[in-house]
Order: C-alpha cells, then sequence, then structure tokens
C-alpha cells in the first residue's frame, strides 16, 4: 500500500519538551492521535501542516519530500478548533478563499464553493457571517472549504470538542462520508477516545513526545500492554 | 513570513535608535563644551523635578484609590457611565486647554478667587510655583489613575463575590480580604506611571511652573535653548532628564499598556452595590474637580473674542498647520507601532516592547533639542523644520499607538496565522484582505490617539516653531504669553472642540472581538 504521510526521524523542540516522531500513515487511513494534553498531538499536526518546521528529520506527503515547504504548497487542509473563519467576511468568501486567494472565481470554481456548501448542508447561508452562525455550522463552513481546497489529506484539530455530544457524533459521521467519498486520508487529534471508536481505522497514542502506539483501531485501544495508555484510557468498566 | 515581519520591527528599530543616538550625540558633543549653568541651578532644577514628580504622583493616586473605591462599590447609578466617560476626556485635553481652565477656577481672576474676595475671606495664594502645577498634574492624572485602579477593582471574578456573599463578609473585611489585594497589585505600576508623566511634563511646568524656583528639567532644557542660547546648559540637563526617565523605567517596568486605557463601560458586577454616604462625596467631588476647568473653559470661551479669532486668517493657518502635522505624524506613528507590533507578534523580546516605550523614556523634548542643534550646525533648520517635527511627534505617539496595535496585531497573529498559512495567504494581499478589516478598530484608535499626542504638543513645536511654523497651542501659547486672554480662552475653547470632536470619532476598543 502507498503511504501518504511519512516522517522519518523527526525531532522538534517544545519548550522543555524534546520530540521525536517516525510515523507511517497509509492512503486512505482514517487515524486518529490521542494521549494526554501536553503529549504532543497538535504539534504533530503543526510539523505535518507546515506550521511548525522539524530541527531534524524528513516529512514526506504523497510520495514527495515536503520537509521545509510553506503550508499552503502542501497537499494537506486543516480544521482547527476555533478561528477557522475570518470574522468579517461571509460565508461565501470564506470558502471562495480556498480556492483562490484574491477571490477572484471562474464559473466553474463558483459551482465548486456552491457544491461544496450544499454537501455540508448551508445552502441559503451564503451572506451569513460567521458570528451568525452556531458552532457547529462554522465547523461545516470550515468542512466545505476543505472539500473547495480538494487536498488529499485533512488534519482535523479536535474540531468538534467544544460541540455536545450529538452535534458531535453528527459531524463525525459527516466527515467519514466525505472520507469514504473523497478518498481521503484523515488525521484526527481527539482528546475523546470515543471519537476514534466511532470513526478511526487506526490509532496512534501518543505521549511525552513520542508515538509509544501505532496500529488498527482496536488493537490500541484494547490493548492492555502499555502501563502509559491503560492509565491514560483508565480502568474499562 | 516570520522573517519579514522582524524586518519589519528591525527597521523601525533601528530608526528609532538613530533618531535618538543622533541627537544624543549631538547634545554631548555640545554639552562638552558648554560652561554656562551653576551647578547649584542645576541641582536645584533635578531636585524640583523629582519632588513634583513624586508629590503629583502621591496626590493623584492617593486621592484616585478613594474614588475608584467608591466608583467600585457602587456599580450602577444613573450617570455612571458618562462620569467615566468624563473622566476619559483629560486625556485627550490639549495640556495647555486644560491649564486655561485651572487657571480660570483656581487662578487670579478665577471663580475660587472671586468667591474668597466676594465671602470676605480675602483673595486666595498665587496658584503659580508647586501648587498650580500639583494642580494641573492632578487634574490630569487624577482620572487616568481612577480608570486604571477601576478597571483592576472591576476585575474580580463574579465567583468571588458569590462567595462573599455565602461568607457573609462586611464592607470593611471585603476592603481588606478583595480590593485591597488587587489595589495593592497595581498602585506600584499606576504611581511609576504617573511619575513618569510628571517628570516629562513640559507645558504644566512652562505656564504654570513660577521662575527659576519652579523648573523642571524639560523646561530649563527649553530655556537654555531658546532664551539663553547655550546648548551646552541644555545638553547636560536632557541628559540628566535622560538618567532619571530611564531609571524610572527599569524600576517601574514598562507600563505602556496603561495608556490606551478606556474603562469598563457598564460592566455588570456582583459585588454588592453600597449605601454608604462617602463614596458619593468622594464621587461627587471628583467629577466636580475635573468637570469645574472644564466648563471654564466652555464658559470663557464664548466670548465676542472667538467671533474675532474664527475671522482670523492666523487661526485657520494655524489649524491648518496642526492638522497637516497631525496627520501625518499619526500615520507615521501607526506604521512604526504596526512593525513593531508585527516583530513583537513573530518574536517576543524586550528590545522591540522598549522601543514602544521610547517617547516616553528619552523626552522628546530632549530629542527635539538634539536636533535643533544637528540643524543649525548643517545650517538647513529651515528646510527640515517641518519634517523633524513630524518625525518627533510620531515618535511622541508611538507609545499610545503601540499600547492598542501591540496587543491586539497578537491576538490576530495566534488566531488567524495558521489559517492564513494554510490558505497561501501572504504579503499584500493578506494586509489588504484579512489584516487590515480585521484590525481596523484597533488601528483607526491608534491612528485617534496619535492624532490626538500630536494636536496637543507644545513641547516640540516650542523648541522648533516660530514665524513660519505655528500650530494652534503655539498660538495659544503667544496669545496667553501677550496676555490677550479673551483670545487665548477662545481658541482653547476651539481646540477643547477639535480634540473632543476626533475623541468622539474614534472607534470603540471592543472587549469581546466577534471573532469565534
Amino acid at each position: 500500500m502507498t503511504k501518504s504521510i511519512v516522517m522519518s526521524s523527526v525531532r522538534f523542540r517544545y519548550e522543555d519538551m524534546d520530540m521525536r516522531f517516525d510515523l507511517k500513515v497509509e492512503a486512505g487511513a482514517f487515524l486518529a492521535v490521542i494521549g494526554p494534553s501536553g503529549a504532543g498531538k497538535s504539534t504533530l499536526l503543526n510539523l505535518i501542516a507546515g506550521f511548525e518546521d522539524p530541527l531534524a528529520g524528513t516529512i514526506s506527503l504523497m510520495g514527495n519530500d515536503m520537509t521545509g515547504a510553506a503550508p499552503a504548497e502542501r497537499p494537506v487542509t486543516t480544521v482547527f478548533q476555533e478561528h477557522n473563519l475570518f470574522p468579517h467576511l461571509d460565508v461565501w468568501s470564506n470558502v471562495a478563499l480556498g480556492k483562490s486567494t484574491d477571490l477572484k472565481l471562474d464559473a466553474a470554481g463558483e459551482a465548486q464553493v456552491r457544491t461544496a456548501l450544499a454537501r455540508v448542508g448551508l445552502t441559503g447561508f451564503e451572506r451569513r457571517k460567521p458570528k451568525e452562525l452556531s458552532g457547529g455550522e462554522r465547523q461545516r463552513v470550515a468542512l466545505a472549504r476543505a472539500l473547495v481546497r480538494d487536498q488529499p489529506i485533512l488534519l482535523l484539530d479536535e474540531p468538534f470538542a467544544a460541540l455536545g455530544p450529538a452535534l458531535r457524533r453528527e459531524m463525525l459521521a459527516l466527515v467519514q462520508e466525505l472520507w469514504r467519498e473523497r478518498g481521503l486520508t484523515i488525521v484526527l487529534v481527539s482528546h475523546d477516545p470515543g471519537d476514534a471508536r466511532q470513526a478511526a481505522t487506526d490509532v496512534a497514542f501518543l505521549h511525552a513526545g513520542r508515538i509509544l502506539r501505532h496500529g488498527p483501531m482496536a488493537r490500541v485501544l484494547d490493548a492492555t500492554d502499555l502501563p502509559e495508555l491503560v492509565a491514560y484510557l483508565g480502568r474499562p468498566e | 513570513m516570520r522573517r519579514r515581519r522582524l524586518l519589519a520591527g528591525g527597521a523601525v528599530l533601528v530608526v528609532l535608535t538613530a533618531l535618538v543616538l543622533a541627537a544624543l550625540f549631538a547634545l554631548v558633543t555640545t554639552g562638552i563644551e558648554g560652561r554656562g549653568g551653576t551647578a547649584g541651578y542645576i541641582a536645584g532644577v533635578t531636585l524640583f523635578t523629582l519632588l513634583q514628580a513624586s508629590l503629583s504622583a502621591v496626590l493623584s493616586v492617593g486621592l484616585a484609590v478613594p474614588v475608584a473605591l467608591a466608583l467600585a462599590s457602587r456599580p450602577a447609578f444613573p450617570g455612571r457611565r458618562l462620569l467615566l466617560r468624563l473622566f476619559a476626556v483629560p486625556m485627550a485635553l490639549p495640556v495647555l486647554v486644560g491649564v486655561i481652565g485651572i487657571l480660570s477656577v483656581y487662578g487670579q481672576a478665577g471663580v475660587l478667587n472671586r468667591l474668597a474676595e466676594w465671602s470676605g475671606a480675602g483673595a486666595l495664594p498665587p496658584i503659580y510655583g508647586l501648587a498650580g502645577i500639583l494642580i494641573a498634574h492632578v487634574f490630569y492624572n487624577l482620572p487616568l489613575a481612577t480608570l486604571l485602579l477601576l478597571a483592576r477593582l472591576e476585575a474580580t471574578a463574579p465567583e468571588t463575590w458569590r462567595i462573599a456573599a455565602s461568607l457573609g463578609l462586611g464592607p470593611r473585611n471585603v476592603f481588606r480580604f478583595i480590593d485591597w489585594p488587587q489595589l495593592r497589585e497595581a498602585l506600584p505600576r499606576v504611581l511609576g506611571l504617573v511619575f513618569m508623566l510628571a517628570v516629562a511634563s513640559f507645558t504644566i511646568v512652562l505656564t504654570l511652573g513660577g521662575g527659576p524656583g519652579a523648573t523642571t528639567l524639560e523646561v530649563a532644557i527649553y530655556q537654555a535653548l531658546r532664551f539663553d542660547f547655550d546648548p551646552g546648559l541644555a545638553a547636560r540637563l536632557a541628559m540628566l532628564q535622560i538618567a532619571i526617565s530611564g531609571a524610572v523605567v527599569l524600576i517601574v517596568g514598562g507600563s505602556g499598556q496603561a495608556l490606551g486605557v478606556e474603562p469598563a463601560l457598564g460592566r455588570g458586577s456582583l459585588r454588592p452595590p453600597s449605601k454608604s454616604s462617602w463614596s458619593l462625596f468622594a464621587i461627587g467631588l471628583a467629577a466636580l474637580f475635573v468637570l469645574g476647568p472644564l466648563l471654564a473653559v466652555l464658559i470663557g470661551g464664548l466670548t465676542p473674542a472667538l467671533g474675532k479669532v474664527l475671522s482670523e486668517p492666523l487661526f485657520y493657518r494655524a489649524l491648518l498647520t496642526s492638522l497637516v502635522i497631525a496627520a501625518f505624524s499619526s500615520l507615521l506613528a501607526v506604521a512604526a507601532a504596526y512593525g513593531l507590533a508585527l516583530a513583537r507578534a513573530a518574536h517576543p523580546s524586550r528590545a522591540l516592547e522598549t522601543a514602544a516605550l521610547i517617547g516616553l523614556v528619552v523626552p522628546p523634548v530632549v530629542i527635539a533639542a538634539g536636533w535643533f542643534l544637528i540643524a543649525h550646525r548643517l545650517g538647513v533648520a529651515q528646510p527640515v523644520t517641518p519634517l523633524l517635527v513630524v518625525l518627533l511627534n510620531a515618535m511622541m505617539a508611538i507609545p499610545y499607538a503601540a499600547s492598542v496595535l501591540l496587543p491586539a496585531v497578537h491576538a490576530t497573529a495566534e488566531r488567524y496565522d495558521r489559517l492564513s498559512a494554510s490558505l497561501g495567504l501572504s504579503g499584500m494581499v493578506r494586509f489588504w484582505r484579512i489584516d487590515l478589516p480585521l484590525l481596523a478598530r484597533p488601528m483607526g484608535l491608534a491612528l485617534g490617539l496619535a492624532a490626538l499626542v500630536s494636536l496637543g504638543d507644545l513641547g516640540i513645536i516650542a523648541i522648533f516653531g516660530g514665524e513660519g511654523l505655528t500650530t494652534l497651542p503655539l498660538l495659544l501659547y503667544q496669545r496667553l504669553g501677550s496676555y490677550r486672554t479673551e483670545d487665548a480662552a477662545a481658541l482653547a475653547l476651539l481646540l477643547m472642540g477639535l480634540s473632543l470632536a476626533l475623541t468622539w470619532l474614534l472607534p470603540r476598543r471592543n472587549r469581546e472581538e466577534g471573532a469565534r
């Protein structure tokens, strides 16, 4: 199988923590990254997205070495927990920015924006400003922009953490549908193992800047031989 | 992106440093050959500078404490918001205008004196000297200190009030366990800020000081340069002034954030409202103290002289000069502050924060003195004077512009840098499409604050100005100097109107940017 994300001997320092990452993600995988806060989950995502540059090591995406490349040049789209939308731009412009930074769209581009908004259920919301949307709707706009950007890798940095449980399951289901339709590779950072159980094919467990375990979802989540993981998940009921 | 931001801040840093160092060099080289000014005179001026600044700080802040406590203990009464707005007025008021107002209340021909004579108590002692300087400094700094302390008192968490209520804390214990700890933390910084402003105070001492016995370093520098033609003395005084301000900044730390203060207007608090009468008394007295001179300017300016001033071409020339200088210097100040803010957002550096405060650390009158010497030595005073006035006004306004832009730019970068980077937004596209709209409010506020600083300036224009270059404050000062009191009063009213109109146009600082 081809790999869509390969991190080899990547090193990074954040404050006093020394992080080392080796990671291979299969094309088409849905990887959930779990672990205690401060373990380096978001840093891992920032390194893949290009918001941070590693001190050493290489990162290749879709078979190309992308170490040091600018975020916009990478075959990656990120949806953050918050501040995904520019507050002074309406929904249409926020999505259209994914197509063209000067907001000049041709007919095909406009059609793409329209389709994407329809796909996330926001037809008719084009002229609304982010502050007129609910938390879930704002994240749908961010997903619509991800669809318009049409990159093979989607990074999700706790995007639904602020939503209630029902809405969160619904959004996760939507992400899962998009994943199947588009054949995406998804990396989801989450502090809730329940998210991983619902949607992921694979799980990586991070602890103190290291990936301690990475494998198929059930095998990682049900493991009993890794004290840090058992401590993090707590005893099964 | 990071590198470009650091470059922007670095460029501002280099220009500011060059401005200061060139002026200092000119002052030092002239200072060595100077001879005027006895050691006794210099020591006297220095001591008086420190004395008036200490007294100003203690009085302003000491009186602000009960007023802030009174306002905090009465979180909702009719007119409270208006009162807090009133307290913000002196900050926007050109200093000379405030001086006119204070003279019409406390001066020889002032309201109080007439009341005293009418009641048979006899004339009050003359205001000129330490007393006048202190009254004026308290007029300007008591409201500022009150707003700063009140903001602190109102920052008490709602939970604290719930706990206080459930424990049944009385007023004394509320003060002891809740208010006092907040105040104690804020007091050193507020005292330091007022001290610093008083050390650098020029206009008040120039107009209300009385002779060599009540002169500060800033004014002595100006007099040495413009009246005694003794640049050497000016230089030595300037170096003393820098040493003092530098020491204050080192001790107190950057109080720059405090400059762009805006009161927490009518924020609901869970604090139990007080019913004590002392708080009403304190609030009323403070309101009267601030309102009196403002009303005096308003009433004193409405004379036939107002029509006469408004028909003089001289007035319109001064108005135009003031506006042009304010426009250019505020744009320059905001551009510089934005550059510093960008770099500061990319890299947390002490140097950048200090640079933002340079207009406070190194008093503009000092830098003006240095550049006055340079321009005259090179024989280019005539053509470059307007340029220097704009440049130095901008430098003086940078702390105010930066106090707004530094946190705003930092917050925007924190929220939208990654998103912008992932979308490939950069350079000018990003500036026009994203950063400028997001920062429109703080930018407007910074521009307005910088323009206000420049509109009220007397120190820099007094050093450079003259026949060719006359701003409104300088015209007002000249009228005051030639005892054309009615003209001065009319001009003060017009200048107050201009500044308050500008304040009214300023965008309100939004506490909760609707950004989520």
